[in-house]
């Protein structure tokens, strides 16, 4: 069935080949790894549980915790923050639940080490409400219905915010696309399309992301 | 299924007498019930704020992780946890040997089969050995340094090979799981003989797997002798019941909590072994322990709906009338006794026809057990024999519509003649063909190019009512609010949703002010699982009922204390209005209500009508476009039409129909579990290699028409259930859709772009 990968290869530094780099030389101490290959030196491997510090960027606000270099974003996220907004579906890229922004653009949480995402701006489900307000999108959803179980929506919403920032007025085709990288197995897909549509539209009108 | 499965039982024996409400009247116009209101726990879900289980938490928590079997069969010689044993952060490991661990599991008909860590691993991914260690990191890193010497063994993954003789024995007494189960009325044979066209042939539909969103896990505590879960589960009553016989334990020692779960699908309406590991782990180490499965292990011990050989014969005469459907059905168990997922029913209930014979026979084979999936063996049902009324429908030149209304009945055939409370086959059928544009459909253009379009349709119904048994107590506050206590799991069907809406529609209540206490066995009272689709027309009747309990002692007090006959006050928007002149008191005005604090109302479900039988029908239209050279099918637009009694939701009622056809489009096209005849072993036990629906694959167009009878009789809120019969007919339909798109028929099973290039390049031969 066609189904879109998020391509981790696009114009961004993160990116599948960044998480290989990062498999392979793991660089001590929040090296920016966007940047590993400009890294001068070689330097010794760390054991994959040997914690590591790291400052990361999450939702506007800079966090500083150990992770384990194998650690991934999705369990920095959950295990070391506590932020469970962001949800493990299937922890190898198949499911989009844990599909957060990493510099505006729709990434998995999963598939994206905790240390290849220091030194980019995270946001998180959890970063897209106003207060205890929902945002735009999260308010779409619940107006339009686009959810049963809720447990695929927080990756849902990411990553039809993340749509709409890069296609502030996208075509229904646009948005099936948009949105393929993200399953509903309660199959609220329809549901989806049209609070992505009706986010849109709010944004567009009240000015807000 | 088979004939006298309690599971089925259409009867009302054993409900509870007492508050059942049976003599309000039904509703007349509808204030909140039946209106598009967003679902009431939306901000939670869409916020990220809800915690499901996966997401639990607790001071002091270990994690567990599991040792499974590589294996289709395989006897474990060995289990060397020494290493294991002294790795970082792991605090225990139990093994088959563990004393506390030989707990018996999986019971048949004459007792349990086999053990927690059965040292005799009849499938791939069973449970060996388990450790629990301060992180998941180190309890997985533990489970992988546990060492298994294993005795390799014959095995069989195909059920109709499992039959043959001299294949390999999954239980010792042999492969079939029970007698095969028989019903049958008038005579087949004569039916046969008065027929002028018939059509017989055989059907496979695939195992696929219910996959829901969130997987199988427990967060387990002891206090002293009190046992705590939070369970991934559809039923927190039922997970008690288990768990209470597992470790031979009061109920009122267990506590069982799902408050938000991401899906079951009917893969979360049994006890998992996770859970009483966890248990186990919880007890050796005196800390809260959390088992969660990967997404793997859920493709190979959480269930799955199993496949179905389905042999259908049908007789007709010309002018439409049936005269004969015969049926075997068999279909694979797992390893273990399982849920009966073939069912017959529709063959003997859906259509008029005096002469019908089925025989059903699960077998065993070295597989993860089945579980219920959504309607279970009823989609398969359909695969069958709503192809064959199109086969029968063209063999006549009759329009399969007009076929399929010529035999609509108007009692229950399998339940001896008694009359359906209500039904609307005959409204799903005509009004879904005319919102279709059925006609102008078919006589269109298929296309002469290789992308050619059909249409296609299928009807059903879906074959239980509802166990009799909820108890709901609805709590009025002095300030007007409202606390509605009700046991039932939202695994996002809206149940909430609609029983606040209840609560609103009864008491003139604004849903904001409706909080609702659910699913959790120490603060709620019993309900049935969330699944069969029961809870609405089980658990609204009896909110209704107390709700309206409290109404009437809210009223009475508002009689006395505003000098007006109760007759002559209503409840409107948080106050008591007197109908003559609308003059209005705000509920938490009243001084009576303010000395009692607390008004409080318990109901129940009321027994199913005596001599009636309750049940949903459907009939859904597809229409599809077939790719000639790459294979792909395409559904481009369906239309669904419900007779689920009342509409009470419409937003998730429409949402439980789109995902219903979701996941049959995902049966018809693309899922199927695929096994290495080599090893035994589940090759696709991923979402990458499972191909569920995605944005991409849904049609763009979805038209849900609900046929909205209100079956009064059925219960007091004249709803039925919707979620079962949204997934029924989809599959059957789109094939039919894909047969009339490239005029060729596919007996099985999903209809992939490898199996269309094959059979058309077969035809084309």
């Amino acid at each position: 069935m066609g189904r879109r990968r998020k391509d981790p290869g696009s114009r961004r530094a993160i990116s599948r080949r960044g998480f290989l780099t990062t498999v392979s030389t793991a660089p001590i101490a929040g090296a920016a790894i966007g940047r590993a290959h400009e890294t001068p030196a070689p330097v010794p491997a760390a054991e994959a549980h040997e914690p590591v510090n790291v400052v990361l960027r999450i939702n506007g606000r800079s966090f500083k915790l150990q992770v384990e270099p194998r650690d991934t974003l999705l369990t920095a996220l959950r295990e070391k923050l506590g932020m469970t907004g962001t949800k493990p579906g299937c922890e190898r890229g198949e499911c989009g639940a844990c599909t957060v922004l990493i510099d505006g653009n729709p990434r998995y949480a999963c598939l994206t080490l905790a240390l290849e995402a220091a030194g980019h701006e995270i946001t998180t489900v959890e970063g897209l409400m106003n207060g205890e307000q929902l945002g735009p999108v999260q308010k779409a959803f619940v107006e339009d219905d686009a959810m049963q179980c809720g447990y695929c929506t927080p990756g849902q919403v990411m990553a039809a915010e993340g749509l709409l920032r890069a296609n502030p007025n996208p075509s229904l085709e646009e948005i099936r696309l948009g949105m393929s990288g993200n399953l509903c197995r309660c199959g609220a897909y329809d549901h989806i399309f049209k609070a992505v549509q009706r986010a849109a539209q709010a944004r567009r009108t009240g000015g807000m992301s | 299924m088979r004939t006298g499965e309690p599971y089925f039982a259409q009867t009302g024996a054993g409900a509870p007498a007492g508050q059942t409400g049976a003599d309000l009247p039904p509703w007349g116009e509808t204030r909140i019930v039946g209106k598009p209101l967003p679902r009431v726990d939306g901000y939670e879900r869409a916020s990220g704020t809800a915690v499901y289980v996966r997401d639990m938490a607790l001071p002091g928590m270990l994690h567990g992780a599991i040792v499974r079997c590589p294996h289709a069969n395989a006897r474990v010689k060995n289990v060397d946890v020494s290493k294991a044993e002294k790795m970082p952060g792991v605090r225990a490991v139990i093994t088959g040997q563990t004393p506390a661990a030989k707990i018996p599991w999986y019971s048949g008909d004459k007792g349990p089969t086999s053990w927690l860590f059965d040292a005799h691993c009849r499938h791939e991914g069973e449970e060996v050995a388990a450790v629990a260690a301060d992180t998941p990191e180190q309890a997985q890193d533990a489970a992988r340094a546990v060492s298994v010497e294993y005795e390799v063994l014959p095995f069989v993954v195909d059920h109709e090979k499992a039959l043959e003789a001299g294949a390999p024995a999954v239980q010792e007494g042999g492969n079939r799981f029970g007698e095969p189960s028989v019903y049958q009325r008038g005579d087949v044979a004569a039916g046969f003989a008065a027929a002028d066209a018939v059509i017989e042939n055989t059907y496979h539909t695939p195992t696929v797997f219910h996959t829901a969103m969130e997987v199988h896990g427990s967060v387990v505590q002891w206090d002293g002798d009190r046992l705590t879960v939070w369970d991934t589960t559809q039923g927190v009553f039922n997970r008690r019941i288990e768990l209470a016989q597992i470790f031979k334990m009061p109920l009122s020692s267990i506590r069982v909590v799902s408050l938000y779960m991401g899906g079951g699908f009917g893969s979360k309406l049994e006890v998992g072994k996770y859970t009483v590991i966890a248990a186990l782990f919880a007890r050796m180490t005196n800390r809260p322990v959390k088992i969660f499965l990967s997404r793997e292990e859920t493709f190979l011990c959480a269930g799955n709906r199993p496949a179905n050989r389905i042999w259908l014969k049908a007789g007709v005469k010309k002018d439409g009338t049936l005269t004969a459907l015969e049926a075997r059905f068999s279909g694979p168990a797992g390893a273990y006794p399982s849920w009966d997922a073939l069912s017959s029913y529709q063959i003997s209930d859906l259509y008029l026809c005096p002469n019908v014979r089925t025989e059903e026979q699960n077998v065993f084979i070295n597989a993860g057990k089945a579980r219920p999936m959504r309607a279970p063996g009823f989609p398969a049902c359909s695969w069958a024999l709503e192809q064959t009324m199109d086969q029968l429908a063209a063999k006549l030149a009759m329009d399969p519509v007009e076929l399929r209304l010529k035999n609509i009945p108007t009692v229950s055939q399998i339940e001896k003649n008694i009359p359906y409370t209500t039904t609307g086959l005959r409204q799903c059928i005509a009004e879904g063909a005319k919102t279709f544009g059925w006609s102008e459909a078919r006589r269109g253009s298929r296309g002469d190019g290789h992308v050619r379009r059909g249409t296609g349709m299928a009807a059903g119904m879906w074959g239980w009512a509802g166990e009799p048994s909820a108890i709901v107590i609805v709590k009025l506050l002095a300030d007007g609010s409202v606390n509605l206590n009700m046991g039932a799991s939202d695994i996002g069907t809206g149940t909430k949703t609609v029983m606040a809406m209840v609560v609103s529609e009864e008491l003139g209540v604004p849903l904001e002010k409706i909080a609702i206490e659910h699913a959790d066995t120490a603060t709620t009272q019993y309900a049935p699982d969330s699944g069969g689709s029961q809870i609405t027309l089980v658990c609204a009747p009896a909110v209704r009922a107390a709700a309206a309990a409290v109404k009437a002692e809210l009223l009475s007090l508002a009689a006395a204390e505003l000098s007006q006959p109760a007759a002559a006050l209503r409840l409107r928007d948080g106050a008591v209005e007197q109908t003559a002149d609308g003059k209005r008191v705000p509920i938490a005005d009243l001084k009576s209500l303010g000395e009692r604090q607390l008004l409080i109302g318990v109901g129940r479900r009321a027994p199913h009508p005596a001599g009636k039988t309750a049940l949903p029908f459907v009939a859904q239209f597809a229409e599809v476009e077939v790719n000639t050279r790459t294979g792909a099918v395409k559904v481009l637009r369906m239309v669904a039409a419900h007779d689920s009694g009342r509409a009470m939701s419409p937003l998730t009622y429409k949402n439980q129909v789109i995902g219903g056809f979701a996941q049959g489009l995902g049966l018809a096209i693309s899922e199927q579990r695929v096994m290495d005849r080599q090893t035994g072993k589940v090759v696709n036990a991923n979402w990458h290699d499972y191909k569920i629906p995605t944005a991409l694959d849904v049609p763009t167009s979805h038209t849900c028409l609900p046929i909205d009878l209100h079956d009064t009789e059925c219960n007091t809120t004249g709803a039925k259930g919707l979620g079962e019969p949204a997934t029924i007919p989809s599959a059957a339909a789109i094939a039919n859709a894909v047969c009339n798109a490239i005029g060729v028929r596919f007996f099985d099973g999903p209809i992939t772009p490898a199996r269309v290039l094959e059979t058309l390049a077969r035809k084309g031969a």
